[in-house]
This record gives structure tokens, sequence and C-alpha cells, in this order.
């Protein structure tokens, strides 16, 4: 699992990569908060996630709770397939209340599942 | 592993047992009131039970049936079958089937033929059931629609899911299970909850916190759904609503869910005691009051004040959560304890009460204060752990009781009489020993009284009677012996045919006055009822020498009054108990005897004028009152004569007295009953054996019999 970050403006923004799984959570879990405590406002683009878990979903669902007691801003974005997936799969999208954009061939794989 | 599951599998079989004897007391509370929802539950709950765990000892006949009853109760349950007494009697042969497979089971026996055509016959019955259903299904469909919706429409399950946090570890992603679950229908709606999440600093990354609502439309039933979750099963908080649940039971989920009751509208709308509709428009207004979350008003507030969850559907899940918490606490209350082991502790008390006397022997001896004083207190403690572990084997005869709702039932149907069955008494307890071998008599006489005590309706009718005859059960304490009487308001007994008939039979003399009493008890003689007289003596005293030689084994005693034209009360008189009892120590000669101290009235002196008296006759004047009397020294032929001065104890069984001549009175004793050998069976007047504090045996009076032997002498004499 990497973390590649990018400062655009106030913004700090993540890309993590590869699984978002058990396997990377106790490495994932101090580096997402180590972002968050060093910066206002935070996107984590999730473009790169090849899959994610459980342990990812409570992760993100941390983070998002931290952000907001802090009263920090923390957003979501490019989500993946994989994670779109998910997201459907428990109804989070209003959950994190970001933007997501479907496209057509995750419309079908949700009608698969 | 083999001797773990057998055991697993006694519990399971004395459970199913239980649940079985619930099932019918429920099903029989269902005849007469068919809109209990409570008692609907406990039926269906009893057979989910049983199917459940039967499924995990692998008795498919088991599961294969209970799982087709049980349908046919979710049916029921929701209003979908009306509850009549056709769908009743069907139920309660389910249960019997249930029954029949459970001892099958239990005896590791393979299904005969008979059982499994009765079997077939029963899900035939059932299938007819549920298809007649569907056509009368709009008539009966008239869902209790409760404040605020409070039923889900179609076929839609409420799955609750809480994660144990060690899933993840365990390799097991919850995502999976939910992912499975979608394949068997379409999940309308989940609801992740977080409420679990600890802090960031505390949080485990590797720990699951989360927690999921499901409502999931799906044709598959739930041992389908549940099958979904096994591999997590003892890992996961696991609830599924059945569709068409009610509030309460909505409730009862909210009350199981470890969230804080602060978000119980949030989860009120989660588990769809609201409707979609209403959430949907609740959530609009959530929407517009912004985008920032912490700020957001919490739903089941917006609820509350939108009037869609009305207050009184929350006042009835507080209500429902302090009934839901009493009944925790009074199962909590009970735990299950093998009988050997209760058996052992008792033997074990009857030890202590041996030596604890002999310790207080030795002090009384030795004539040291203190030591004295000490083991006074400690035989009254020892007083006390003896009653309280006496008490733990005593169970109230009313289990016992109800089971007869259900002969009642079943035999009156067999002779189309319609009788009633009145319990009286039901709280009376008495040692468990006892309660098990009193099934049988008992059950001998409630079928004798209904069969041939109860007339017709037509004889009723014309003799001005209500043409439902009653049967009465009733247990109360009477000194140190429970009496339980079975009552009958039939024609009563025919006086002069028995006598008549005893008087063939050579039980007694034609020219012996008995009176109407002696004549009644006259059907409990041996050889007084052999098949041919059923009908003769209107059937009466058929097997009755059987009950009272089952009851005396008991050493108890049965007797009977009848009124003619009023009914017949068979009266039995139990022992409470088989292992330990209060004793009154009397000494004749060198030998010491036990009288049972309940059945002790009074110890008056043997006056000289008596004593001179009862050389020629057989009675004592005690107060103007004729008593009959045994002179033990006599009746056991103690060598020696008699002390100088004599004393009489006045004892009382079943409503007669006797007196038995003593020399000596030696004061209360707490007696541990040992059965004396199969040698000394034969030896009238006594009934067991005791151990003394000094090592010595002394033997306990049989005083039924030397009262019975009493006033035979008497009546000789006179």
């Amino acid at each position: 699992m990497e973390i590649h970050s990018e400062q655009h403006d106030a913004c700090l923004c993540l890309y993590p990569s590869g699984e978002m799984s058990i396997y990377s959570a106790a490495e994932l879990k101090p580096a997402l908060l180590d972002a968050l405590a060093r910066s206002e406002e935070i996107e984590i683009n999730l473009a790169d996630i090849s899959e994610i878990d459980t342990s990812g979903v409570q992760l993100l669902m941390l983070m998002k709770r931290e952000a907001a007691v802090a009263g920090k801003s923390l957003k979501l974005a490019g989500h993946s397939p994989s994670v779109l997936e998910v997201f459907e799969l428990l109804g989070l999208g209003n959950w994190f209340g970001d933007p997501q954009l479907l496209p057509a061939d995750a419309i079908k794989t949700r009608g698969a599942a | 592993m083999s001797l773990d599951l057998s055991d697993a599998l006694q519990t399971f079989y004395a459970e199913s047992r239980g649940l079985l004897q619930e099932m019918e007391e429920s099903l029989l509370r269902l005849e007469s009131t068919p809109d209990d929802a409570e008692a609907i539950n406990a039926v269906f709950r009893a057979a989910h039970t049983i199917k459940g765990s039967s499924g995990l000892f692998g008795l498919d006949d088991i599961v294969a049936f209970t799982h087709k009853a049980e349908n046919l109760l979710d049916r029921v349950r929701n209003n979908e079958l009306p509850l009549n007494e056709a769908l009743i009697g069907l139920l309660l042969g389910c249960r019997d089937h249930i029954e029949r497979l459970v001892d099958i089971a239990s005896a590791n026996a393979e299904m005969d033929s008979e059982t499994r055509e009765q079997g077939e016959a029963l899900v035939a019955g059932m299938r007819q059931c549920m298809g007649g259903a569907a056509a009368s299904l709009v008539e009966a469909e008239s869902p209790l629609q409760s404040v605020g919706g409070g039923q889900m429409a179609g076929d839609v399950w409420h799955i609750s899911l809480r994660f144990g946090p060690d899933v993840l570890k365990d390799g097991m992603d919850p995502l999976s299970f939910i992912r499975y679950l979608a394949t068997l229908g379409e999940i309308r709606h989940i609801s992740t909850l977080t409420d679990a999440l600890p802090g960031a600093v505390a949080m485990d990354p590797e720990c699951c916190y989360l927690g999921f609502e499901i409502s999931l439309r799906s044709d598959a039933d739930k041992a389908r759904i549940e099958s979904v979750f096994e591999f997590v099963r003892d890992d996961c908080q696991l609830h599924i609503l059945a569709p068409g649940s009610r509030v309460a039971d909505f409730v009862n989920l909210i009350l199981a869910l470890p969230e804080d009751q602060n978000r119980l509208g949030e989860i009120l709308v989660a588990c769809g005691a609201v409707t979609q509709r209403e959430l949907d428009e609740s959530l609009a207004a959530q929407k517009c009051e912004g985008d920032n979350q912490e700020n957001v008003q919490p739903l089941g507030e917006i609820l509350v004040q939108r009037q869609i969850v009305q207050p009184e559907l929350v006042d009835a899940a507080l209500n429902k959560q302090k009934e839901v918490r009493l009944r925790q606490t009074q199962e909590a209350r009970f735990i299950r304890v093998h009988a050997d082991k209760l058996d052992e502790l008792i033997n074990l008390v009857g030890e202590l009460v041996i030596a604890g006397a002999g310790a207080g022997l030795l002090a009384q001896r030795k004539g040291d204060g203190a030591m004295q004083e000490a083991t006074a207190l400690m035989s009254r403690l020892v007083d006390e752990i003896r009653d309280g572990a006496l008490r733990l084997r005593m169970v109230p005869i009313g289990e016992t009781f109800s089971r007869f709702q259900r002969v009642v039932r079943d035999v009156s149907k067999e002779l189309g009489k319609d009788i009633e069955l009145v319990i009286t008494g039901a709280e009376t307890e008495l040692d468990k020993s006892v309660v098990e071998k009193i099934g049988d008599p008992l059950t001998h006489l409630v079928r004798n009284s209904m069969d041939h005590g109860i007339e017709s309706a037509e004889v009723r009718a014309a003799s001005g009677k209500s043409p439902k005859g009653k049967l009465r059960l009733n247990a109360y304490h009477d000194s140190g012996s429970i009496v339980i009487e079975v009552g009958d308001d039939g024609g009563g007994l025919n006086k002069d045919r028995i006598l008549q008939k005893a008087i063939e039979r050579g039980i007694v003399g034609a020219n012996q006055s008995l009176t109407d009493r002696e004549i009644y008890n006259l059907i409990f003689e041996a050889g007084f009822s052999t098949a041919d007289q059923v009908s003769n003596l209107s059937g009466r005293g058929v097997g009755m020498d059987v009950v009272r030689r089952n009851i005396e084994a008991l050493r108890g005693m049965v007797e009977l009054d009848s009124t003619p034209g009023e009914g017949t009360t068979v009266r039995i008189r139990l022992p409470l108990t088989l292992a330990i009892i209060d004793g009154f120590l009397v000494g004749v000669g060198d030998a010491s005897y036990v009288v049972p101290l309940e059945m002790v009235l009074e110890c008056v002196e043997l006056s000289e004028a008596d004593r001179q008296a009862l050389t020629h006759r057989a009675y004592i004047n005690l107060r103007g009152e004729v008593l009959p009397f045994v002179r033990l020294h006599d009746h056991f032929e103690v060598a020696g004569k008699g002390a100088r001065r004599e004393n009489i104890v006045v004892v009382q069984y079943g409503g007669r007295k006797a007196g038995l001549v003593v020399d000596q009175l030696m004061g209360e004793f707490q007696t541990v009953i040992k059965p004396l050998g199969k040698m000394f069976s034969r030896v009238k007047g006594i009934s067991g054996s005791t151990i003394l504090g000094t090592g010595e045996v002394a033997l306990i009076l049989d005083v039924q019999a030397l009262i019975q032997q009493a006033a035979e002498r008497e009546r000789a004499a006179a």
C-alpha cells in the first residue's frame, strides 16, 4: 500500500493505491490520521483502490467522523469501481455525502449483485 | 466428542419436553381465547427452538416435520389463518407427533411405519389448512395496524447484524456475507452503524466495529437466511425478523441491540417501523437543514416532531422494555440442575444430620456448657440446611395438574361428554420424587371419574344438573402431608351394589356392619374389581387396587367420599418428602422408635386406672373420647416387663386417631430415613430405620398401619 500525497492550495490530496484491506489497515490508519492532523482540508482520492473490505470502509468512516469532530473537511473523490460497489452494497453514499460518479459499467455491477 | 454431544443431547431432550409442555398449555389456552397473541407466539417459539436445536444434532426427521408445523404457525401468527378448533386440534396433533419423534430420537430408535404415516397425515392436514387459507386470505387478513404503521409489507425480512471484533482477524469479511445475502433476494435498504467505532486512538484497524440493519426482500425462509451467517454465527449478533412482524417485535429488537437508546428514532426507521415514504420525507427534511453532518438534528427527533413516529409508539417501546427486562431477570433466576446432584446433596445432608446429632450427644454427656452451645447453634444451622436442601427438590404440583387439561380434553371428546377441569391449589409443593410417581395413579383416577363418574349430558339434564360436567383437581398441605383430591360432580357410587358385590366376593361378612365410608373404600380392595364388573358397578373400581398399591408404596393412603347424586371425591394423602422427617423419639424397653412428628397430636401419661383397664378393653378414655391404642411393648414383643410408668403418644393420620403406649418419651429428633432391607418388608408397623447420634439403630413406626391395627382390635373387642 502506497500513499502518494499532493498539496493543492489549502487542500491536502491523498492518493492511496492498491488494496484497502485488513492486510494494509494497520499501516493505513496512522498514515491517514497523520495527514488529517497536518491539514484543515483533505481529499482522499480512491481512484487507485483495487479492492476494499470492511476494515477499509471502517477506516474511511473513522476518518470522516474524526474530521467532523475536529471541524475539518474531508472529502472522498474519484471512487474506483470496487469502492463504488462496496459503498453501494452498504448504502454508504449518503453517509459520506460526497458526489460519486457512477459509470455505466458500475451500474451493471450493481444489478448483478 | 461423543460424550459431550450425548450430554448436550440429554439437555436437548429435557428442554424439548419442557417446550412441548409449554406448547400444549398455550394451545389449550388458545382454545378458550383464540386471539391471545402471546400464546400463539409461545407456541411458535417452542416449535422454532425445537427445530433449531434438533438441527444442531442432525435430527433430520424432527427438523423436517417441525419446519412444516412452523410454517403453519407462522401463518397463524401473521393472522393469515383463523385459529379455530379444528386447527388447534391439528396443531395439538403436530405437537404430539413432535413429542413422538423426540422420544424416538432419545430412544435411539428408527421411526416406525405407523409414526411415519401419522406424520404424513398431519403434513397433509397442514397443507390443506394452508391451501384453504389462500382462498380465505382476503377475509382473514385484517392485520393489526398499530400506531405508526406497525406492519411491514410483503415478504420483507428485517435483519439486524452486529459483527464481533475478531471477524476480520479470523479472515472473514462481513462484506462477503452481505454480498451472499444479496443473492437470496433484493436488499431494499441497508444502514451501516458505526456507533461501536471507538475514538481514533483506541480504534484497532484490524477489529470490526460495524453493525448493519438490513431490510431484505426475499422468498427464502428463515433457516436459509440464517444459514448465510453460519460461519460467523458465534461471532456476531444476528436478529432476523420475519416478514409481517409486529411493532412489538421491532421494539424487542431495539432493546436487544447495543446502540444507545437516544437513537431510538433512527433505529425505528432503520427497522422499518416507519414506512419508506415517511422515511423519505424525513430524509428530505434532514437534507434541507444542511450538509454538515454534525449539526443535523437526529432523525428520530424529526420523526417525532413531524408526528410520523407517534409518542405512543415510543411509550410502548419503553413499556415493553421494562417488561422484557423483568422477564429476563426472572428467567435468569432459574438454573437447570441434574437431579442426581440434588439427591447426592440430600444424602450428604442426611449424614450431616446424623453426625450433628452424635456431636450434640457427646457435648451433652461431657457437660461442657460452651461446647453445648456450639453444638446447639450448629444443629440449628443443620436444620436450616436440611430444610433448604429439601425445598430444592420441591416442585409445585401445578405442572402435573395442568397436564390433565389435555387428558380431560381428549377423553371428553372420546366419550362425547362435555367436561370442564377445575384446578385449585396448583401452587402446593411436594417432593419431585413423589411427583414423578403420582402421575400414573392420578391419570387412572381422572379417567375413571370422567368415564364412570360423570354422567352423560342427557342424564345430567334429567337430574337437573348443568349438562357440563365438572372435574376437580385440588391439592393442599395437611399435617406434614400433601392431600390431592380428584373430584367429580357425577352420580356418586352405588353403595348397595358395592356391598352386595363385596359380600359375594367374600371380602366382608354378610352381617358385618360397615359405615358408608368403609363401604365406598371397599372398591380399593384387591380382588374386588375384575373386568366383568365394570358394567355391573357402573364401572367404578377398575384397577383401583392398583392405584392404592401405588400410593401406599409412597407411604401414602387413598380414600374415597361419595354422595349419591352429587359426586365422588378421591383423596390421596402423601408424605411431602421421602428422605428426612422430623421425628419424635420414644423408648420401649431398651429399644428406640421414631414416630413422625407431624402425626403426633399430644402425649399423656397413662393413668393407673387406664392401665388396669387395658387388660380387658382395647380403648382408652381420652377426655371422654374413645381412643383405640396399641401397646408397642406387646406389638414388638420387647423382652422384659414394661416400665413402671407408661405414656401414651396420641397420633393422628388421615382423620383417625390412636394411642401408642410407650415406656419413655425422648423428645424430638431429626430422622434421616434409611430404607429397610427386603427381608423386613413384611414386618407390619415399621416403615424404615434411622441411625441415632449414638450409632444405634431406631425403627421408624408406620403410624398408618398401627392406627389401622388399633382400630381393628377395638372393633374385634367390641
